[in-house]
C-alpha cells in the first residue's frame, strides 16, 4: 500500500451515486495537492496535519482561510454491545483512492474550499486509535462544516474499505449499516434543476 | 462466435476471506454481464454460492467503479466482489 497517491492528471473516476447530481471541478491549488488522500497504516499527528492543511506550497499560513473543520473517527471499544479488541481494516488498493479523490472533487465542486484532505488508516487497530480524518478549509465556516461532512458521509457509503473486528464471541465482518446510506442520501437534491 | 478472453476477478473482506480467493481469473465470451461473471463464480461450489449466489449481499465494482448487475464485462477487465462498505 502506498502511503501517499500521486495525483491522477486526468478527471478521476466517480462513485455511481456521486457523479448524478454534481460535475467534479478542481482548483489548481487543489490540483497540486499530492497529499490530499493518504491511505496508510500509520498513525497521524492532528496537530501538523491541520498546519499543513491551512499552508501554502511556499510553507506560510494561507491567509486567505477563515475557517476549518476537522472530523476524526476512532476506534470503539464496543459495538453492537460486544467488546472490540482489535480492528481489521481490509481496502481496494487503488479504487480507495480513486473513490476518495472523486468524493473531494464532488466537495470542491459544491463549497469554495481553499483545501480539503482525508487521511484513512488500514490494517490492525486498537480502540481509541484514530482511523480516519477529513479536513477541511474555506474562507467561511458553513463551507468547511458542510465539505467535512459531505465526505465523510460518502466516504463511509462509496470507498471500499472493511472492517473485521476481534471479539470475545470471536472475530466478525462489520455489517454496513442502513443509517450510513440515509446520511450520504440527504446531499442529494430533492428536485432535479 | 465467440472470441475466447479473461477477465481479472478480486474479492475482499468475507468474499475473500470465505472462498480463500483474493485474486483470479476467469475465461469469458464476448458478450456478459457482471450478472453472468457472478453466476459463474457461484457455480464453483457451495461457500461460492454462498458469498456469490443470489440470496448473498454483494456489490461489484468494474475497472473499480461501482457498477449495477446488468453492467456489461469486457475482456481484460478487472471485476471485483465484495460486501457492502464499512470504512471511515
Amino acid at each position: 500500500m502506498t502511503p501517499v497517491h500521486p495525483e491522477s492528471p486526468g478527471g478521476t473516476a466517480t462513485p455511481a451515486g456521486v457523479a448524478s447530481f454534481v460535475q467534479p471541478a478542481r482548483s489548481a491549488e487543489q490540483a497540486a495537492d499530492a497529499l490530499r488522500v493518504r491511505i496508510q497504516t500509520e498513525d497521524f499527528d492532528l496537530g501538523e496535519e491541520l498546519r499543513a492543511l491551512r499552508s501554502l506550497p511556499s510553507g506560510d499560513l494561507n491567509p486567505a482561510i477563515g475557517a476549518v473543520a476537522s472530523f476524526v473517527g476512532l476506534v470503539r471499544d464496543i459495538n453492537e454491545g460486544d467488546a472490540v479488541a482489535v480492528l481489521e481494516l481490509e481496502h481496494y488498493p487503488g479504487m480507495t483512492e480513486k473513490t476518495i479523490e472523486a468524493i473531494l472533487d464532488q466537495a470542491s465542486s459544491r463549497w469554495p474550499l481553499q483545501a480539503i484532505r482525508v487521511i484513512h488508516r488500514v490494517g490492525r487497530l486498537h480502540p481509541t486509535d484514530q482511523i480516519v480524518w477529513v479536513g477541511a478549509a474555506s474562507a467561511h465556516r458553513e463551507a468547511a462544516l458542510q465539505a467535512c461532512a459531505f465526505v465523510m458521509d460518502f466516504l463511509k457509503t462509496q470507498a471500499p474499505f472493511w472492517k473485521k473486528e476481534a471479539t470475545p464471541q470471536g472475530p466478525r465482518w462489520v455489517e454496513a449499516r442502513a443509517s450510513d446510506d440515509a446520511a450520504a442520501e440527504r446531499w442529494k437534491p430533492s428536485s432535479a434543476s | 462466435m465467440t472470441n475466447a478472453g479473461s477477465i481479472r476477478v478480486k474479492f475482499f473482506a468475507s468474499i475473500r476471506e470465505f472462498t480463500g480467493v483474493a485474486e483470479d481469473r476467469l475465461p469469458i465470451s464476448d458478450t456478459c454481464t457482471v450478472a453472468d461473471v457472478r453466476a459463474a463464480l457461484a457455480a464453483r461450489g457451495e461457500i461460492w454460492e454462498r458469498c456469490l449466489g443470489p440470496a448473498a449481499v454483494v456489490r461489484a465494482a468494474v475497472n473499480q467503479e461501482i457498477v449495477p448487475d446488468d453492467h456489461a464485462v469486457a475482456v481484460g477487465d478487472e471485476v471485483a466482489f465484495f460486501p457492502p462498505v464499512t470504512g471511515g
